[in-house]
């Protein structure tokens, strides 16, 4: 019963937050601006040459979702700070896994239509040649959307009791992101090369390692992160 | 007097033994003991920055304590957080409200985040005078208007102990007569409340004892600052207690 309310208050917080970011559209157009930005400057500062511009697409394109994620994981802990709706959620009785469950899949949820704006333009800018097995292509991007959100709402809910969170967030979540990027990077580079020597199962292994164990830790930790 | 085993009786609403907190260096609680039953109204009084606000957050498990412990109907606040919050309501300075919601939106979100998703938000909001709102972002309401949806908010959670931090801010007469109605109301049911104030005006016939923090304990009036309004003439003391802080 305990549980089946948890995952109520789960939804109606993936609801919330997924609800006002519609209405104020000022989160998912700062932050889609952004990918779309990165990517155009990396395009134009490889160059014309096809094969390299191929060969930086996967780079360029987890970097643009990283810097742009991180707007977005300060930005869902920004709607509750203003006018003290952080206290008012922490004030509410259930677990705060599910807090933190509705946060997770709220950001999951915005930078996945973040990605799938990046990603298109990607394709056409870096002249990309979209592989033959791209369900499994978006599965890996799934996979790295996956970590990069987990640390990045736990770390984000960390930094929002902080007045310089601004700053702080980018010097939590970058180094501890370093191998799920480079797994992703990497694995998404074999796959867009075709990977005919199956380069990509290591990395992908790597990142979906690295995605259970932030899971877990993540969830585990947020009760110890979000009290003061 | 004090025993250093909590009373965990069911008619103390809150028992708190020696609560202190510090931020940095300085101690702004330094061992409050204060014990409030069921159904008892208690005033809480004291100059700016003595430290209410931060009894009020460590009892609603919003802050921990440096020290000491704290009960609510028997459920300690470090280590119960969720049981406490079952039975604690807290009005704070702060709305905590969506602006981008409606304030239908937002009663609705509480009531579900509160468990009672088929709670009766439409008769919660005609009680505080917001119909004509219903469907309005919260983003238009004046600071009463917010103030008004977040008591309505109360009305839905209908908690065992109120707390309550200057509560009548930013309420016209209409609004505090409609805030000391709904803690009446919890009064009658067997609730308790402990209402941070500093004019004791709003709040008349609502408190059954006051209390005043002062020096970050709970302080005993004497007659100096009964003639200067630091406490009611009606005030109980309650025993000033340490947790071992200088």
């Amino acid at each position: 019963m305990a549980f089946r309310d948890d995952l109520r208050r789960t939804r109606a917080i993936v609801w919330k937050d997924l609800t006002t970011e519609r209405r104020s559209k000022a989160g998912f157009n700062s932050v889609a601006s952004l990918g779309v930005t990165i990517l155009v400057l990396f395009g134009f500062a490889l160059g014309p040459d096809a094969q390299m511009l191929r060969d930086a697409a996967a780079g360029a394109l987890w970097l643009a979702v990283l810097f742009a994620g991180v707007l977005a994981f300060n930005r869902s802990y920004q709607v509750e700070l203003d006018g003290g709706a952080l206290e008012a959620l922490l004030l509410y009785p259930g677990s705060r896994w599910a807090i933190f469950a509705g946060k997770l899949i709220a950001n999951l949820i915005f930078v996945t239509l973040m990605l799938v704006i990046v990603v298109a333009v990607g394709i056409v800018l870096f002249q990309v040649r979209i592989p033959a097995q791209w369900p499994a292509l978006l599965g890996i991007m799934m996979l790295g959307v996956v970590g990069i959100v987990s640390l990045g709402t736990f770390y984000a809910a960390m930094s929002s009791r902080s007045r310089a969170r601004e700053v702080l967030l980018p010097l939590l979540l970058y180094p501890m992101l370093i191998p799920v990027l480079l797994a992703a990077m990497e694995a998404t580079k074999a796959f867009l090369g075709g990977d005919l020597l199956n380069a990509s199962g290591a990395w992908v292994q790597m990142l979906a390692l690295f995605d259970v164990i932030f899971l877990v830790a993540t969830f585990l930790a947020f009760e110890y992160v979000i009290e003061v | 007097m004090q025993s250093s085993a909590p009373l965990l009786s069911p008619d103390l609403a809150l028992d708190a033994r020696g609560v202190a907190r510090r931020f940095g260096a300085r101690w702004v609680l330094r061992g409050v003991n204060l014990q409030v039953r069921a159904g008892e109204m208690v005033g809480l009084l004291g100059h700016n920055g003595c430290g209410k606000s931060t009894f009020m957050r460590i009892v609603a498990t919003l802050l921990k304590a440096s020290a000491g412990d704290c009960f609510v109907y028997g459920s300690n606040v470090k280590t119960e957080g969720d049981s406490v919050r079952h039975h604690v309501g807290f009005f704070s300075h702060v709305p905590g409200l969506y602006d981008d919601l409606s304030a239908r939106e937002n009663l609705a979100f509480a009531a579900t985040m509160l468990g009672f998703p088929s709670a009766d938000i439409d008769a919660a909001l005609e009680r505080v005078g917001l119909t004509h709102v219903t469907h309005e972002h919260v983003r238009g309401f004046s600071a009463g208007m917010q103030r008004r949806l977040s008591l309505a908010r109360l009305i839905l959670q209908r908690p065992r102990l109120l707390l309550l931090d200057e509560p009548y801010n930013n309420l016209d007469v209409a609004g505090i007569a409609l805030m000391n109605g709904f803690i009446r109301e919890l009064n009658a049911a067997g609730g308790a409340a402990v209402v941070v104030l500093h004019d004791l005006v709003p709040a008349e016939g609502v408190l059954d004892r006051t209390v005043t923090i002062r020096e970050g304990r709970v302080h005993v009036p004497t007659a100096a600052d009964l003639a200067h309004g630091g406490a009611s003439p009606q005030a109980i003391t309650v025993p000033a207690g340490a947790a071992g802080i200088s």
